[in-house]
Formats: structure tokens, C-alpha cells, sequence
């Protein structure tokens, strides 16, 4: 049974298990660092299909379908899907899952999704409101581009501060099962804005969030940040994990050591032109479920608190001049 | 540690990086410049084949925007304008990337709603303040002219 702590934060007495997972990716992705670690790599950008939304919803099709090959489980022995993207209303995922059947539970967390689907699942699992849960997430760089910002082909360029949405989908199954990683507690976040409200530095924006989920989960566990070995943040980027760090610093902590960041991790700066980092849903979700959840299994990584970021705007809303509210929940994922 | 938004602004400020203008500003003046260049040349072709200045001027710019649709079809010109910015920007094929970009991209939503509608998402303003510009220019040189 789930028991509620403080400040947004949960422990999940029977520690779900993160039973299967899998990521799928574009060509660029893989061509990252990180690129032999996803489950699926497609060359072309549309993965086959007429349209970029029907991109993205094959993209999660392909880590929904890898992740539940590699835990030898049928579509039907799924209780629910708790899945999101960046598309308007979420259609990445409806109509990416349409044809499953499976009880949906369609999710908008900004870039913090993956974090937000993983709470969910995880919490449903432990209260045996579920056998297995999904928790799937994606976003596509065309399909987010055209909805946010411009054309693919049209000629503009990019601030030092803008990051760069990452095409690629994660998919984790959470169950009750002896084999690790397990999930032992989460923190969901508050809405965070100081302020900010260029929507090209979306790293600044998300940092405060990921700084108060992140210093929640650490005072309400009673533990440092020494008990982890990764302090993953979502898509934080090169500013705003800079920032991050000069927010702890101001506390006297230093998380430089144990941190890292999804956006950061996943492309090659020197080689790959993404200014600040990745971003968008599918970045924490290809990273975590490609990268980090083997390593957890393995036992490479003991204790990871894994802190998804989200920026929840509009073009609309920041077009009235609104400032950009951020979101961060964390999940503390364990090898023990 | 609780910030004001005012002292997040200034940390944000000091962290974020800013365009390296010594390096973005040479290569805009000298990929425009070199549009400019290309422009002159076409120019000068049409009139060393005989054609009269005016619509030697306007064969140019029609010359100019197809080559930039084209590359925006195929993909070049926003490689191009990725280190030129202004210098691809500004001149008359930096137009024509505005208005060939979103009637590519948009033809998923069909002729109508995606292309017809969308065409002029990003020229609409330049459209709409250039027609603007002109009309107030066309009344302040009526009303110098009668004095």
C-alpha cells in the first residue's frame, strides 16, 4: 500500500517492479551516445508513415510493442496505459494506442511526462489497483516543430539557449515482481515559475521545479543526495542544469557530483548541433527506459532519483506574454 | 534557498549563453552579401541577352525566389540560413523560404486548410505592416507634394 508523506511525496510499501521495458528513436538519436541502447532505431525521420503526427504515434507503437516482447507479456494482461506526448490533446498517444483496447489514461505533463506516467503506474501497482501498468511516452522533433515553432524547412535560427526535441519514445511496464528495478518512493511536484518567459530557454524555466521536487523527495526520505548514485533530471539541458546546480549550491549542497541530465546524455555536443540539449517527452523516456533502467537492473546503478522536467505552456499563452510554469516529479528507482 | 523572480532573472541571465555575435554577424554579411552578389549576376545576364532594366528587375526576383523555393524544397536553404541567419533572412529568397516552408509543411492538412490557410503564417506580418508601411508612406509624400 501506497502512504503519503509530505510535501507531494509517496512510498510504495511492496516496491513495484519495473518488469520490462524498451525505447524506441530517430536516426539522430541514434547516432548519439546512446544510440545502441534503444530497443529500435528507424532511419527515416517518418517512420514509414504519411504524416508526422502518425509518425510519433508508430514511435510509441514501436517501444509500446518492444517493451512488452521483451517481458513475454500479451497486450491483454495489461490492467492500464497511462501514456502522454507533446501533441495538442495528447494524440500521439490515443491514437498511437487506439487499437490495443487497453483502459487508457491519457496524461499531459510537458516534457515531465515519463516521470508523471511512471508515478501513476507505479502507485496504481502498489495499491493493487492494477497486475501491470504501462507508462508510455514520446514526442517526435517534426511533429513538435510544426505545433510550437515553424516549418521544418523554413530558414531560422536558434538561440544558444534552445534545446533540441528529441525524437524517441520510452515504454516501462510496472508490476509486482522480485526482480529489480523496483520503485520505492515518488514525489509529485509542484508548478514552479519565477518568471521566466523566453520559451527558448526552457532549461531555466524547469529548473526551479526539478530543485524543489528534488529537495522534497531528499527532506521527506531523510537522505542526501549522497545516498544516489544518479540525480537524473528530464531535459534540463546545459542551462538549466547549470542553474540547478547554483540553486543547490545556494543550500550548501553540491549534486554536481551525482547528477546528470537526459537532454545532456543523449546527443554528442561536439558532433550533434542541439545547442542547449535534448528536450520534449521522449528525451527522459528514451534515456531512462534505453539506459538507465538496464543499468539499475544490472546493478551498475544502486539508487537513481529519476526527475522528469515539463514545461507547461502554450504558443498561445506565451505569445500573451505569459511567464512558463515548470513541473518536476521524481521517482526513486533501486536496484536493492 | 527561496528566490525572488528577480534574482532568478539575473541568475538565468548569467548562466544562459549569449549568440556569439563575432562569429554570427561576419558570416550573415557575407552569405547575404553573396546572395547579393548572385542576384547582380543573374541581373547582368539578363540584360547582356538585351532585356530592358525593368524587367531585367523583375526577372531577377523571380529568378531569386524560385532558386530559394527550390532549395527550400529540397531541403538546402534552411541548412543554409542554420549559419547565415539574416544574411538569408533579409534579402528577397528569405521571402520566398517564409512562404514556400509552411505551404510544404502544411499540405498534410489538405489544400484548403493547411496550405491555403497556413501559407502565410510566418510572411503574414511582413505582408500586413509592408502594405501598411506603404500606405502611410504613399500619404506623406501626397501631402509633401502639395506644398
Amino acid at each position: 500500500m501506497s502512504e503519503y508523506l509530505n510535501e507531494g511525496t509517496i512510498i510504495l510499501t511492496t516496491e513495484p517492479s519495473v518488469y520490462s521495458y524498451a525505447a524506441a528513436g530517430g536516426k539522430m538519436e541514434g547516432d548519439g551516445p546512446l544510440g545502441s541502447c534503444f530497443d529500435y532505431i528507424s532511419q527515416e525521420s517518418d517512420f514509414g508513415e504519411s504524416t508526422w503526427e502518425k509518425s510519433e504515434s508508430r514511435l510509441q507503437q514501436l517501444a509500446f510493442s518492444h517493451a512488452l516482447s521483451k517481458g513475454g507479456i500479451s497486450e491483454g494482461e495489461l490492467s492500464f496505459i497511462f501514456a502522454g506526448d507533446l501533441q495538442n490533446q495528447c494524440t500521439g498517444s490515443a491514437y498511437g494506442i487506439r487499437d490495443t483496447g487497453i483502459p487508457f489514461i491519457g496524461l499531459y505533463g510537458a516534457c515531465s511526462t515519463m516521470a508523471e506516467s511512471l508515478v501513476l503506474a507505479s502507485i496504481f501497482v502498489d495499491n493493487n489497483a492494477a497486475e501491470y501498468c504501462a507508462a508510455l511516452t514520446s514526442s517526435h522533433f517534426c511533429s513538435a516543430e510544426r505545433q510550437f515553432r515553424f516549418p521544418e524547412t523554413y530558414g531560422g535560427q536558434r538561440t544558444p539557449t534552445a534545446q533540441w526535441t528529441v525524437t524517441g519514445s520510452g515504454c516501462a511496464i510496472v508490476g509486482k515482481h522480485n526482480n529489480p528495478p523496483y520503485i520505492k518512493g515518488v514525489t509529485i511536484g509542484k508548478i514552479v515559475d519565477l518568471g521566466i518567459k523566453d520559451a527558448n530557454n526552457m532549461g531555466a524555466a524547469m529548473a526551479p521545479a526539478a530543485y524543489e521536487t528534488i529537495k522534497s523527495y531528499l527532506k521527506v526520505q531523510k537522505k542526501t543526495v549522497n545516498d544516489f548514485d544518479l540525480i537524473l533530471t528530464g531535459d534540463l539541458g546545459s542551462v538549466g542544469s547549470e542553474i540547478l546546480y547554483e540553486l543547490f549550491r545556494k543550500d550548501g549542497v553540491d549534486i554536481s557530483t551525482v547528477h546528470n541530465d537526459c537532454g545532456l546524455m543523449i546527443y554528442d555536443f561536439e558532433k550533434q548541433d542541439v545547442h542547449a540539449g535534448g528536450s520534449g517527452c521522449g528525451c527522459s523516456a528514451s534515456v531512462l527506459c534505453g539506459h538507465i533502467l538496464e543499468r539499475v537492473k544490472k546493478g551498475e546503478l544502486k539508487n537513481v532519483l529519476f526527475a522528469a522536467t515539463g514545461a507547461l505552456m502554450s504558443t498561445t499563452v506565451v505569445q500573451q506574454g505569459e511567464s512558463i510554469p515548470g513541473i518536476s516529479h521524481a521517482v526513486h528507482i533501486s536496484c536493492e | 534557498m527561496k528566490l525572488t523572480e528577480k534574482e532568478y532573472s539575473y541568475l538565468t541571465k548569467k548562466i544562459s549563453p549569449d549568440t556569439k555575435y563575432y562569429k554570427t554577424l561576419p558570416t550573415a554579411f557575407i552569405i547575404g552579401g553573396l546572395i547579393c552578389c548572385i542576384g547582380q549576376a543573374i541581373g547582368d545576364l539578363y540584360k547582356y541577352l538585351g532585356i530592358n532594366e525593368t524587367d531585367t528587375g523583375t526577372l531577377t526576383s523571380i529568378t531569386l525566389v524560385f532558386l530559394s523555393a527550390f532549395l527550400t524544397g529540397a531541403g538546402i536553404y534552411g541548412r543554409i540560413a542554420k549559419s547565415a541567419g539574416a544574411g538569408t533572412l533579409v534579402p528577397i529568397t528569405g521571402f520566398a523560404n517564409a512562404v514556400v516552408s509552411p505551404a510544404l509543411e502544411f499540405k498534410t492538412e489538405g489544400y484548403i486548410l493547411g496550405v491555403g490557410a497556413k501559407i502565410f503564417i510566418i510572411a503574414g506580418p511582413v505582408i500586413v505592416y509592408g502594405l501598411a508601411a506603404s500606405v502611410i508612406y504613399g500619404v506623406i509624400l501626397y501631402i509633401t507634394q502639395l506644398f
